[in-house]
């Protein structure tokens, strides 16, 4: 089958890098905001109906949300093998708080309402709160050192390697300069939750979610302008040396790479990425105004254009870095050197050109079939099938 | 038991991934269970079969999110713990695990939210539609983890490529048609489907012999009958078609699984019995019944089947060839493009065998430097613990048969005795709820246990595959799993009980204005009704059938 030669490797390994970019984007906007309203949950909504209305929200969408996360770590896996096995071992405690968190918010979702009992509805409540906000913080303090460079190297057999021992490894995430990441993620989710609660609720509910709503997106964007500013004068950037062979085997230690200058010369190389911080900032403005002046469908649509813009943003700074080294640089896995084979970055691609057009369609459909506000009536009157 | 990483690794990744099979099963076969009840009432429009949709569909989705949410902790700790091997076979294995995840994932997902939001807002045929694609999609999930499964066991279409040090694929074709896999799929899958049907039996005799909800349990215990008929049967003959897979694609695990220390003359017998003695290299005490491996095992009876000694002295000559094989790997690393022909050829010649001069890195840190007494010792290690194996394998072909019986019985009396039971056949069904279960395990436990100690069988060694973590790292974690999966364990059995306890929601206004309006119809000409003998139980006794003398329950 030589099908594949169809598109070279260098091309795939672009439109694979930009995959990965949607996935997250499309986990951050669809699951995002079912972590918003989970982190959301205990300030918005006080009594129980309260509650379910907001879960209500929300109920029936979680599950599909969720899969981009788990297709995002199965892309990951097939089209980027080095970067799956470095990063997810590299973060490993960190990694497991997260998973925590989402284990036990499908099941917080599914089981809160089952009892009657006030302590059985308020630990889950909790639990939605620590699934929503934990996730929340800590995906953008990944992201935080993952900009800052991790420290890992690969042996001669690619075999990765970390120093230091379980505590340090996990403390050394929590860097100030990743703590303020994680401060946006988070900040950026909770407006994006409550945006989607102004859409989907009405009256007090509405309002509290509006009101922290636009606290939490002045802080997301003073965050992101603030981590722009750190990024251009306190953080080195890392850069390809010597002649780069963009479609040579997947080996990262084959380039040089060296540490230095800013990630931010990216915006001098290829001025047009400048759209993406832009983006951000528009969006999350626009944003804001929405949830102040109240407005509903424009204010998801533009919270959705900020995330958006903040996400391929950082990617956009570091192409084509996707997970740089600080303790040997040369480990840094790139774009060009931690890819699959040719042949699997193409039939992953014609699997995603047929089934991703597919997903886009029936996830559509069912929000249509949900489509409206959910009321207090809604769910004291739907006891049995609703959460 | 020595804590070392990948022991400790080896216990996680057992202990989560057979806590998720916890739920997986009843997934699969409920799923489609309750998608069978809803198309009834799609056709027949009769309530009760929306009521039994509803009753089923409840306990489907407590199971289902456990399944869900135990399905992330997998999808994630391949890269988490087993870093070396996500990087070396990660080409070929993430494949399919992406796809599952465009293909299958989302499509269960999406419309199981629809599945219990969606009663009011869709048509009835909108509706059954939604159920039908979630059966689909866990469907689905099962065929591309059980390709990715069934790559270890037998990895075809992938060869090792020296400059990224990992497999890659040679042929998508070869993967997703390997035989393992799709023997494994579905055996798999109609295991799921037995546990569902002895599921939906076992709390539906439970309900007769309360007396409860008896229009809702007989029909369930008719559906699961069927369904599980047909179920057990094709778990059995498909997992004879696993068998025999085994027997020309992974021949040390059936060695193991049958203890054959040495080769019989064909055709072998199978030891029906016995007690494995591993240092001895024989078996204790073994009832032998003659020709019935050789014929399961090779569909002959002139084919032998070889036992473990000399597997094991097959194992000696492929690490010799793969200590060769690594050596021709260091001189192409160090030249790389000035590699001499000759070394290339000699790698590509014995490059299959370079996963076995791997198992030698437990003893020496340059395979070449390996002493005989270590080369020995390596392809000793390419026999598993052969008893646990043996064991668990003869428990769940018991049930597997067990189940069989089962199934039948209700099945005739299901259709050829008024829809009658036994009390003692009813407590019989209670009692083996959780024994598809135990079954379901121990068939994972064979697959994976007697795959060692390879995680990709004959490429990469388990002792290889895993991260570089610290035991302080798998010891927290560890604790924190089953802390956290004992905690949701007991929510989610106490919450089953719960809704089992609680029984359906009988809506009865909509039972009798849909009674009144086909009053007509439920009188015929023979005064029982074309629902007969359901519908004529429904307008006489309740305990119609059950009021037989020595088979009526007290209560």
């Amino acid at each position: 089958m030589i099908l594949y030669e169809l598109i070279d490797y260098e091309t795939l390994r672009v439109i694979w890098w930009a995959l990965l970019g949607v996935l997250l984007i499309g986990f951050a906007l669809t699951d995002g905001f079912d972590m918003g309203v989970g982190a959301l949950l205990p300030f918005v909504a006080k009594t129980d109906v309260e509650r379910r209305v907001v879960i209500n929200t929300v109920g029936p969408v979680w599950e599909g949300n969720q899969v981009w996360f788990i297709l995002g770590g199965g892309a990951i896996f097939a089209a980027w093998p080095p970067l799956y096995a470095v990063s997810f071992s590299g973060f490993y405690l960190a990694m497991f708080v997260v998973l925590a968190a989402l284990i036990v918010r499908p099941v917080a979702f599914k089981y809160r309402s089952k009892r009657d009992s006030a302590t059985w509805r308020s630990s889950w409540d909790w639990a939605l709160f620590v699934g929503g906000a934990v996730p929340a913080l800590l995906f953008g303090v990944a992201v935080g050192n993952v900009l800052l460079g991790v420290p890992f190297y690969l042996t001669e057999d690619l075999m990765a390697m970390y120093p230091g021992n379980f505590l340090t490894k996990f403390i050394g995430l929590l860097r100030p300069f990743a703590l303020l990441a994680g401060v946006v993620s988070f900040s950026m989710l909770l407006m994006h939750g409550a945006a989607w609660l102004s859409l989907k609720t009405e009256g007090l509910i509405a309002n509290r979610a509006r009101r922290i709503g636009t606290y939490a997106g002045i802080v997301a964007m003073a965050g992101y302008a603030l981590a722009g500013l750190w990024l251009a004068l306190g953080i080195d950037g890392f850069a390809l040396v010597g002649e780069v062979v963009t479609d040579g085997p997947s080996n990262p230690l084959y380039s040089e790479v060296a540490r230095g200058g800013s990630w931010l010369s990216a915006y001098a190389e290829r001025p047009w990425i400048i759209a993406a911080p832009i983006m951000g900032f528009v969006g999350m403005a626009l944003a804001l105004r929405g949830l102040i002046a109240g407005r509903e469908v424009s204010t998801l649509l533009w919270s959705k254009l900020g995330i958006t813009g903040v996400i391929s943003s950082v990617g956009l700074t570091m192409f084509p870095f996707i997970l740089p080294s600080t303790v040997d640089p040369n480990s840094s896995l790139t774009v060009w050197d931690s890819s699959s084979s040719h042949q699997t970055l193409f039939i992953m691609l014609v699997c995603t050109v047929i089934f991703m057009p597919l997903i886009l369609m029936y996830t559509a459909w069912v929000y249509k079939v949900l489509w409206g506000k959910v009321t207090e009536a809604d769910v004291t009157s739907n006891s049995d099938t609703v959460y | 038991m020595e804590l070392d990483v990948v022991e400790l690794s080896r216990l996680q990744f057992a202990m989560t991934a057979m806590y998720h099979f916890l739920f997986v099963p009843l997934t699969l076969g409920l799923s489609i269970i309750v998608a069978i009840m809803e198309t009834v009432y799609v056709m027949t429009g009769r309530p009760i079969w929306r009521q039994m949709t509803k009753f089923w569909g409840t306990l489907f989705g407590i199971n289902f999110v456990l399944g869900v949410a135990t399905g992330i902790t997998m999808e994630f700790q391949f890269g988490m713990n087993w870093s070396y091997y996500s990087h070396y076979v990660g080409d070929i294995f993430g494949a399919p695990l992406a796809i599952e995840g465009l293909m299958a994932f989302f499509l269960e997902a999406t419309f199981v939210g629809l599945f219990f939001f969606g009663w009011d807002k869709l048509s009835k045929v909108q509706h059954l539609v939604v159920a039908w694609l979630v059966a689909l999609g866990s469907n689905f999930s099962a065929l591309w983890i059980l390709i990715a499964n069934g790559w270890m066991q037998n990895p075809v279409g992938a060869e090792f490529n020296p400059d990224t040090m990992r497999m890659e694929m040679t042929s998508f074709f070869d993967v997703l048609f390997n035989e393992v896999a799709q023997a494994k799929f579905v055996h798999t899958v109609s295991a799921g489907y037995v546990t569902a049907a002895v599921f939906v039996l076992g709390v539906s005799a439970w309900y007769l012999l309360k007396n409860r909800h008896v229009e809702l349990a007989r029909r369930s215990i008719t559906v699961a009958a069927s369904f599980g008929l047909a179920s057990a049967l094709a778990v059995v003959v498909l997992g004879d078609e696993s068998g025999y897979s085994a027997s020309h694609t992974q021949r040390m695990k059936l060695a193991a699984i049958e203890a054959m220390w040495e080769t019989e003359p064909a055709p072998a017998s199978f030891t029906a019995i016995g007690f494995p003695d591993q240092e001895a290299r024989e078996t204790h005490y073994a009832v032998r019944i003659p020709w019935v491996m050789g014929i399961i095992g090779t569909r002959s009876l002139t084919q032998e089947i070889p036992g473990i000694e000399d597997l094991v002295e097959e194992a000696h000559e492929r690490v010799e060839r793969g200590i060769i094989a690594y050596d021709a790997l260091q001189t192409i690393r160090e030249q790389r493009d000035a590699t001499p022909a000759d070394v290339r050829a000699r790698f590509e010649e014995h490059s299959g065998d370079l996963g076995f001069a791997y198992l030698l890195l437990r003893y020496v840190d340059d395979p070449r430097e390996a002493t005989p007494e270590q080369i020995a010792q390596a392809a000793e290690d390419t026999v598993p613990t052969v008893w646990p194996l043996f064991w668990a394998f003869r428990i769940m072909v018991g049930l597997g048969f067990a189940f069989i019986g089962v199934m039948a019985y209700f099945f005739y009396r299901s259709s050829f005795k008024g829809q009658t039971y036994p009390r003692w056949a009813l407590w019989a069904a209670v009692v083996a709820i959780p024994t598809p279960w135990i079954a379901a395990e121990m068939g994972w436990f064979v697959a994976e246990f007697g795959r060692q100690p390879w995680t990709v069988d004959g490429v990469l060694p388990t002792a290889l595959s895993a991260s570089h973590l610290s035991v302080a790292d798998l010891l927290i974690t560890l604790a924190g799993f089953m802390i956290f999966y004992s905690i949701l364990f007991v929510v989610e059995i106490g919450l089953m009980l719960k809704y089992i306890r609680k029984g359906p929601f009988q809506d009865v206004a909509e039972t009798e204005a849909w009674e009144a309006r086909h009053e007509h119809r439920l009188r015929t000409h023979d005064g029982q009704g074309p629902f007969a003998p359901a519908g004529a139980r429904a307008a006489s006794a309740v305990d119609d059938g059950l009021s037989g003398a020595s088979t009526t329950p007290a209560e």
